[in-house]
Formats: structure tokens, C-alpha cells, sequence
């Protein structure tokens, strides 16, 4: 079972209410992490990205932690206070260069003996695109051609270098980018720099399936906009069902099941008894879920102002505007009329408030129980192949993974099921993953 | 032994990790975070105030910011200054990396602000052509102040945690830039919160004269290279000047004499120490830029013997005063502008 620690920083379920919640910029606060994670035998570290503050109503929404650094940068400092741990940025490919970008991951890579990993998304609103020179012109549809590109001509800088050491210059002439010249780093003790994808379109798919090692799926995460992903639904047939079709990909490039790890981000929630779990589940939903969020989270699907309700009565009886502009930076709803239809038809039958209705809704831990339920439960979702690993999306920072490490991992130890030791240096080696093969005329 | 009074105001001293590129042996150094670490640490015993990594996207090596981030978690006290070119780097991630470079480091960020003047780095990015200096050095400088109105664009005291009413930030202190430059334009505000510097320090090889207007302008430390104490004189007289009629205080902007240095011996180390002494008592600058042409041996004798005579003779301090580059510099924390402004206008 391959585990990934996510930094519980920016994310709409990340509780900063709760008195253990601490910093999610100081150094110390990513350094108590990844120790952690370290400690647990997992394989990597994982940095989401969002370059603008998201808005709501026009106005910066102020009730979520907010605040991130630049995550390369805080992952080379991490390298430092590291061994093993891999270590993972998520960095889009529309505001940045593939020569510049391929610099820098492979900076990481060698700075930390092989252990860099890149989340590759593909951001393109224009709302982004406001804090960049290319102002966000990039066509919906481009959005994975110029990925493609992007990470193609980055793997040609990879291998550019001689197995001598010897630079030789890049001629890349694609419709997206031009790049000449020779890179200045010899081949990174990956070769590549792993590679990450995240995101569920049939378009996100086969890019993973052609290009990536692991697929970060938001599937039975909570940290999904409200509606996007109903993790109440995310049962082990759905997570087979997603193994099945990414795994089923990969064969038309030429490739074989076990090159491609499917790591879905997942949230737990532990206690000593199975009710005392449920107990603590339902008060973090309460603290995820102010009267403020569930607020808000209601005008996200009707798109209009709903300040003048009461978060403890009755749902609007109002439709939602299907055309609204008030939430940005954030994933838009399909058929935002459906989903307000399904919560209102929910409230009345349960006679849920607005508040207990987004709370119902909106995001439920994956795992709840005891740690010997939880072991066994994440052993069981492998066995049964729904999934290659996790990657844990803890909702405290930054001790939100120390019980886990404490109290599961020797669990999962016993069972045979997680590494007590790491085998090799590189995250290509946590993963079982070969390095990448120099191509033809390039040794 | 015991220690002198000292009364003299002390000069500033940093040190290029960078020597000039060399084949065998050191080029595999180049890549191995150690050999940095261990340099840090030897200018960190010398309780010089900041080290530099010069950085080009033409140049064998690796990022020069990255490095200085793999080096803050093993270093305490030392500053960190990466150059960070401007030409091809988008001014958002400038201003965020160089930001969380004072986070990861705890206040001891710096930045040389640097441009790409060279067909080869223009084919690597194959975007725009090369382009003269005077517009490169005039693009740059909007970098520069975009990256600090980035800085500020977070008050420091933005975030509340006000359980209260549920918000974690106060808004109305998170601040749109909305800057328009002649290439670029970023609407803010900043991903990061404002560093613990409030602004990282900002540095400018102000040698030719297209970076010039740039240091006076943007700068809290010029680097100048001088072949004699007069020359290094004229231009931090120039410096000032200019910093003063952008309306500055000068003596917020601190100009270093950018010398190459090669010791040999613990003679040559003395040496260098009377050499240091005399430029400083001509008036030369605020302190000295050493370049080295091997930076661990020459950085070793510059260490355990210039270092302690220019201590001796009250010409450098023994111990660094507080924990921020800034601290070291003797610069203080900058107030956030739009603070500022806020306070004048209620
Ligand atoms: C689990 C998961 C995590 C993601 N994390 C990020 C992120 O940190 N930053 C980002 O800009 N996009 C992120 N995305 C967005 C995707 O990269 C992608 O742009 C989005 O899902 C739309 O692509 P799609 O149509 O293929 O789903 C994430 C997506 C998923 C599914």
C-alpha cells in the first residue's frame, strides 16, 4: 500500500477553529508533517496550489484558511530536514515555461537524491489568469494539448544530457512552445522527476494514462466543491469502477497495470470505540460547517444572496441563477437547478436544516472507526482494487497525521500491508516504479 | 583575551558561494546540497551577513533560489541571497518564491534582482527575442516593485482566526496590487501571507549603469564593482543621490564594494583585512562583496583569518545582533503601505 501525506493547508475542510489547529505558513508547520509522515514509512509529501484567493460575491472569501507559500521552494527547505520522503508540487502548466519549470523539478530532484514529484494541472480560468502575463487566454480546450506538450518537452530537457555528462542541446518546435538551446542540469537521480495527475475528465484520464506515474483522484475525498463529488457515493464499487478505467488506458500506450499508481485522497477520522469515531466525524463536520460556511456554501450552487437566511432553518424555496458569477476560483457547477433540487427534496424528507444539509452533503471522512477498522478497511479497498494507496488529507494542521502514524501504521505494518522500512533512497523506488529509459541516441 | 570598545560603525560583509566555472571535480559540487550547506555554515561562524548565489538560465548549474532553500533549515543566522532573473520569470511567482525563501529561512531572505540579456536564454524560453539592457533593467525594476507591493499586499495582522463571527482573515487588510507595468500586469493579492521580514531584502549588482536607476529606486543594497576605494566612492556617492532625489533616505540603501578575492595563506588572509580596513577609512562603501575564486578555501581563510583581525580592529562584529538579514543590516522592517495608508485615511 503506497501512503501520501497532504499538507492540510488551503482546503475548505481544514478546521482552524479547533484550539491544536496551528500555523499553515511557518516552516515548522510543514516540517511536523512531513517528519510525521517520514516517521509512517510513506511515500510521499504532497503541495496542492492555488494562485489566486478565491472570491465569493466579489469580495475574498474570508472563512477558510488562506495563505500558501510557493511550494517548491518550501519542499527543497524540506529536503533538508528529510531522507527518504518523496516530495511532491503541484504546479499548473499555463502560467509557467516548460525550460524554467523542468529547472526548477529538476533542481528539487537532485537537491533532494531523487525524490521530486510533480502534480501536473492544467488551471486555465481567466480569474487566475489576472496575476499572469498570459492573462489567462488559454482555451478551455487547450488546456491538456498544451500539458502534453508541456511535459514532453520538459522530458526532453530531462534526457538531454549525455550519460558522460555531457549537455547537448534541445530543438523543440511544438504549436505551443519553442525551446532551443542546452539545460543546465545533468540528468536528475530519477531521470524524470515523477509524475502526478490529478483531475477526472475522460481528457484527464488519458493524459494520466499516457504521461503519468500516479493519478491523485478526488475520488472519496472531501476536500471536493459542494455537489462536484458526493463522496457518500464513493463506495468501493465506484473506486473499482475508476481503477478499472484509468488502469484500462494505459494499455493503448503502450504500457503494463503497475505503471500507474491510482492514489485517491481520502480523509479518517480515529477513536477507541466505533461510536466514540462516529462522535468525533460528526463534531468535525460541525467545525468544517460554521453556520457562516453552510451559508456560503448554499450560495455557491444558488448563485445568489442568501445572507438573510437562517443557517439553523429551512432551505430557500427560491431556483438558483444559473448564469451567477458569484463564486470564483473554484470548480463551476453542472446543473447547479438538479442539485438544489436533490438538497431541498433531502431537508424535507430528513427535516434537515440548511446547516445539516450542507453537512450531510458535502463531504463525509472516508475513513471512520477504530484503527484496527481503519487498517483493515484501507487493506481491504487495495486488496480489492479500488486503489493502489491513499493519499491522506488530514484536516489539522500540522499534527493532523500523528495519530494516524502512531496508531495505524503499526497496523498496517503487521498486516504486511505497509513497508516498516524504506527500501531504497527514491521515490521512484517507493514506488516500485523503473526509472525512466534514456531514449535511443541519447546514452 | 579580553574585547575592545567598539565605537566605529561596523562594515557589512557578504560572500559568493558562487566561484567562476570550473570542469572535474567541482562541477559535480555544484549539484550537491552539502558542499553549500558547509559553506553557509563556515560564513555563518564568521558572522558575515549574507551569502549570495548568482543564477542564469544559460549557465550549468542548478536553481540558485532552490539552493538557498535546501540551505535555510541547516543554517541559523546567515542570510540567503539567490539572484532571481526577471526577464522570463512570470512577476507572481518572483514575488511568491522569494517570499517563502523568508518564511522557510525565518527572516533571512534576500533577492539580487537580475535580467536575461542573452540570445541563448531567449531561445530557451522562445517568447520574446533578446532585448537591450536599459528596457530588460527597466522591466526589471517594475518587477521589483510589484514583488514588494506583493508583499504587502497581505497586512501584517490580516489573519484573525475570529471564531466568533467564522472569518480567518480580515479582508479589508488583504489588498488587490492592480499594478500595471509595460509588459505585464498582476491584479493580486499575493498567495502568500507577508514574509516575517515584511519585505525580504532587495539587492542590485549596480555596476552598469542601465541597473543603476534600478538599486537607487528599489534597493536596500547595492553591489558595486570597484578596482580602487575612489571609483567605489563615486558610485555610492551617485547611489545616494540618485535614492534621495526618488525621495528615499540613503542611508536605507547600503552600497557594497564588489571585490574578487583570491587567498592563498593566512598572509593573504591578513592582507586582505588591511586591504578591507583602508578601502573602508576612504569612504568606499558600507562594507564589501567578496567574490572568491575557490569559495571553500578562500571562504576558510577569509573566516579564521580576515574575519577575526577585522574584528579586533572593531571593523566587524562577533556576533550577529538579532535574527532577520534585516536585523544584521541594520535596516528596519518596512511598513506595509497600505497600512499606511489606511491609518491616514481614517
Ligand atoms: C484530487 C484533485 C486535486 C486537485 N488539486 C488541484 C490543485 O491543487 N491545484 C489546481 O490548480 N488544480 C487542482 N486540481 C484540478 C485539476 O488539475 C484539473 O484542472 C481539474 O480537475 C479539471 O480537469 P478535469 O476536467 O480533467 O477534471 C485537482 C483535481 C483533483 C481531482
Amino acid at each position: 500500500m503506497h501512503l501520501a501525506a497532504h499538507f492540510p493547508g488551503v482546503n475548505n475542510t481544514t478546521v482552524w477553529t479547533d484550539p491544536r489547529a496551528g500555523s499553515q505558513i511557518d516552516f515548522a508547520s510543514f516540517e511536523h508533517l512531513a517528519r510525521t509522515a517520514e516517521r509512517g514509512r510513506f511515500d510521499f509529501f504532497f503541495l496542492a496550489e492555488g494562485l489566486r484567493l478565491r472570491e465569493h460575491k466579489g469580495r475574498i472569501h474570508d472563512l477558510d484558511v488562506l495563505g500558501r507559500p510557493e511550494s517548491i521552494t518550501v519542499l527543497n527547505a524540506l529536503a533538508a530536514v528529510t531522507d527518504r520522503l518523496g516530495l511532491a508540487a503541484t504546479v499548473n502548466t499555463t502560467f509557467n515555461e516548460p525550460y524554467e519549470l523542468a529547472r526548477r523539478l529538476a533542481t528539487l530532484d537532485h537537491l533532494s537524491a531523487g525524490r521530486a514529484a510533480w502534480n501536473v494541472v492544467t488551471t486555465s480560468d481567466a480569474f487566475t489568469g489576472e496575476n499572469f502575463r498570459r492573462g489567462g487566454y488559454l482555451d478551455h480546450a487547450d488546456r491538456y494539448t498544451r500539458a502534453a506538450e508541456f511535459v514532453a518537452t520538459a522530458r526532453e530537457l530531462w534526457d538531454s544530457w549525455t550519460a558522460g555528462g555531457v549537455p547537448r542541446p534541445v530543438t523543440h518546435h511544438g504549436p505551443h512552445f519553442r525551446v532551443r538551446g542546452a539545460f543546465t542540469l545533468p540528468r536528475s537521480p530519477q531521470g524524470h522527476p515523477v509524475i502526478i495527475q490529478a483531475g477526472d475528465s475522460a481528457a484527464g484520464r488519458d493524459f494520466a494514462a499516457a504521461t503519468a506515474d500516479i493519478v491523485f483522484t478526488g475520488w472519496g475525498s472531501g476536500g471536493r466543491p459542494p455537489g462536484k463529488c458526493s463522496t457518500r457515493h464513493s463506495t468501493l464499487a465506484a473506486g473499482q469502477e475508476f481503477y478499472a478505467d484509468v488502469k484500462g488506458r494505459l494499455a493503448a500506450h503502450g504500457r503494463t497495470a503497475d505503471s500507474l499508481k491510482i492514489m485517491p485522497g481520502v480523509t479518517f477520522v480515529l477513536g477507541d470505540t466505533a461510536a466514540d469515531a462516529q462522535e468525533r466525524a460528526a463534531t468535525i463536520r460541525r467545525q468544517q460547517v460554521s453556520p457562516q460556511n453552510a451559508l456560503l456554501a448554499l450560495e455557491q450552487v444558488w448563485g445568489v444572496d442568501l445572507s438573510g437566511y437562517d443557517p439553523d432553518g429551512p432551505l430557500p424555496d427560491i431556483d438558483p441563477d444559473p448564469e451567477s458569477q458569484l463564486a470564483q476560483g473554484r470548480v463551476r457547477l453542472a446543473d447547479p437547478k438538479a442539485l438544489a433540487d436533490r438538497w431541498r427534496a433531502l431537508s424535507e424528507a430528513k427535516g434537515l436544516s440548511i446547516r445539516e444539509t450542507v453537512i450531510e452533503t458535502t463531504g463525509r471522512q472516508s475513513f471512520v472507526g477504530t484503527p484496527a477498522a481503519v487498517a483493515e478497511e484501507m487493506t481491504a479497498y487495495v486488496a480489492a482494487r479500488a486503489a493502489d494507496g491513499f493519499i491522506l488529507v488530514p484536516h489539522l494542521t500540522p499534527g493532523g497525521l500523528d495519530d494516524f502514524v502512531d496508531r495505524v501504521v503499526p497496523l498496517l505494518q503487521e498486516r504486511g500491508v505497509l513497508r516498516t522500512e524504506y527500501a531504497g533512497t527514491t521515490l521512484r523506488s517507493h514506488l516500485g516504479l523503473p526509472d525512466p529509459v534514456r531514449p535511443v541516441g541519447k546514452d | 583575551m579580553s574585547q575592545p570598545s567598539c565605537s566605529l560603525r561596523p562594515l557589512h560583509l557578504a560572500f559568493a558561494l558562487d566561484g567562476p566555472p570550473r570542469r572535474g571535480r567541482r562541477a559535480t559540487e555544484v549539484f550537491d546540497p552539502e558542499h553549500y550547506v558547509r559553506l553557509a555554515r563556515l560564513a555563518e561562524r564568521g558572522t558575515l551577513d549574507f551569502v549570495t548565489l548568482g543564477d542564469s538560465f544559460a549557465r550549468p548549474g542548478p536553481d540558485a533560489l532552490a539552493v538557498l532553500a535546501r540551505v535555510a533549515p541547516r543554517t541559523g543566522r546567515v542570510g540567503l541571497v539567490p539572484a532571481v532573473t526577471t526577464t522570463h520569470t512570470e512577476p507572481f511567482h518572483v514575488s511568491t518564491a522569494v517570499n517563502t525563501l523568508d518564511w522557510v529561512s525565518r527572516g533571512r531572505a534576500g533577492w539580487t534582482v537580475e535580467v536575461s540579456g542573452t540570445p541563448a536564454e531567449a531561445r530557451l524560453f522562445g517568447r520574446r527575442d533578446a532585448a537591450p539592457a536599459d528596457a530588460l533593467w527597466r522591466e526589471a525594476g517594475e518587477v521589483a516593485d510589484v514583488a514588494a507591493r506583493l508583499w504587502d499586499s497581505w497586512e501584517d495582522d490580516a489573519e484573525i482566526r475570529d471564531t466568533a463571527t467564522g472569518r480567518f482573515v480580515d479582508r479589508d487588510k488583504l489588498h488587490y496590487v492592480d499594478f500595471r507595468g509595460a509588459s505585464f500586469s498582476v491584479r493580486g493579492p499575493s498567495i502568500t501571507p507577508r514574509p516575517p521580514q515584511g519585505r525580504p531584502v532587495v539587492a542590485v549588482d549596480a555596476t552598469a549603469r542601465p541597473a543603476r536607476q534600478v538599486a537607487a529606486a528599489h534597493a536596500d543594497v547595492a553591489f558595486v564593482r570597484a578596482e580602487d576605494p575612489a571609483t567605489a566612492a563615486a558610485a555610492r556617492a551617485d547611489l545616494r543621490e540618485r535614492a534621495r532625489a526618488l525621495g528615499r533616505d540613503p542611508d536605507r540603501l547600503l552600497v557594497l564594494a564588489s571585490l574578487p578575492v583570491e587567498l592563498y595563506s593566512s598572509g593573504d588572509a591578513v592582507g586582505l583585512a588591511d586591504l578591507l580596513g583602508d578601502w573602508h577609512a576612504d569612504g568606499a562603501g558600507d562594507g564589501f562583496h567578496l567574490r572568491p575564486a575557490d569559495p571553500a578555501r578562500d571562504l576558510a581563510l577569509l573566516v579564521d583569518g580576515t574575519v577575526p583581525v577585522l574584528q579586533h580592529r572593531c571593523l566587524l562584529r562577533r556576533f550577529y545582533p538579532g535574527t532577520t538579514l534585516r536585523e544584521h543590516l541594520g535596516l528596519p522592517r518596512p511598513a506595509n503601505r497600505y497600512a499606511s495608508a489606511r491609518k491616514v485615511s481614517s
